[in-house]
């Protein structure tokens, strides 16, 4: 599965929102309705379904769906 | 109260309050794993007791001071019940001395157990919690924590700890459906209460108690339970004394 599907997945099932509204430039506060708690638990859930370690710096950055693409993309072989 | 299918930790579960808090859910239908540091036979015993009354238990060793110790005891526990709905922070230890006489290893063994416990458990148990959407987290505090106790400096310090840890807990996961209380109990007969009884009499320490005794364990385990079951859910954020009156 493409990046962006797994990743509309994971906010979609998180956020209990639909998969349509997950389109890159939406913010996950401002369109999709994210509290501080949903965003570490997504955070969390990216970095399992990836293989990765989002530090908290970085995570702090991460604030559209796009932001999230590109950070998988750059930190994945 | 009806506790059934409900997957539980209590920490320090073999002994003393703990004891009694593990029978006490595991009555009411839980599912227990008691924990221990030590004392394998006094939580083999709880166990037994347990399921002589019918009940499901396991017995977990684990030093809750040691956060990978008590990570993986959540992790196991999660993977065999697939669940964590009920956490009771109970573990605890006194190295009571004035503060003159406290060594650092007194003051940090207290702390490490009775405070930073609290971090390492209850930092794996909410991951699993707020998937659940739900889940109960119980600590035990004390009165000592409230109003101190000359000769337990550190003790009181890490109660005391607890009561902010619980305040700040509730607000955070109140959104997610997980309720966060603090029971503070007062002289309750156990063995961790049993020396300071031989050193004053009971009869002296019970005249300061408005209902003129010293507690059971039974008397916070039956608290405990209600704060674990879902007839409490509308309670969060509360340190609820439990003392005869102690501290009125």
């Amino acid at each position: 599965m493409e990046i962006l599907d797994r990743v509309k997945k994971i906010i979609a099932d998180q956020l209990g929102v639909d998969e349509d509204e997950v389109v890159p430039e939406a913010s996950f506060i401002d369109d999709l309705g994210a509290d501080s708690l949903d965003i570490v638990e997504l955070i969390m859930a990216f970095e399992e379904e990836f293989d990765l370690e989002i530090p908290d710096e970085d995570a702090e950055k991460i604030k559209t769906v796009q932001d999230v693409i590109d950070y998988i993309k750059n930190h994945t072989s | 109260m009806d506790l059934s299918g409900k997957a539980c930790i209590v920490t320090g579960g073999s002994r003393g309050i703990g004891r009694s808090i593990s029978i006490k859910l595991a009555r009411s239908g839980a599912v227990v794993v008691v924990n221990y540091k030590t004392n394998e036979k006094s939580a083999l015993e709880v166990v037994a007791e347990i399921e002589s009354l019918g009940g499901t238990a396991m017995a977990y060793r684990a030093d809750v001071a040691d956060y990978n110790q008590a990570a993986k005891m959540v992790e196991d526990v999660y993977q065999k019940y697939g669940r964590i709905d009920v956490l009771v922070n109970n573990a605890g230890i006194t190295r009571d001395a004035l503060i003159l006489r406290m060594t650092e290893k007194d003051w940090d063994d207290v702390i490490n157990t009775n405070l930073k416990g609290l971090y390492n458990t209850t930092k794996s148990v909410v991951k699993y919690m707020v998937k659940q959407r739900g889940g109960k987290i119980i600590n035990i505090s004390s009165v000592a924590g409230i109003y101190g106790n000359a000769g337990q400096a550190n003790y009181a310090a890490a109660k005391a700890g607890i009561i902010g840890f619980t305040k700040a807990l509730a607000k955070e996961l109140g959104s997610r459906g997980i309720t966060v209380n603090a029971v503070a109990p007062g002289f309750i007969k156990t063995d961790m209460t049993s020396a300071m009884i031989q050193k004053t009499s009971e009869d002296v320490i019970a005249e300061k108690i408005a209902l003129k005794r010293l507690g059971e364990p039974e008397d916070v385990a039956n608290l405990v339970a209600f704060l674990a079951s879902d007839e409490s859910s509308y309670i969060t954020g509360q340190i609820i004394a439990i003392d005869g009156g102690l501290t009125l």
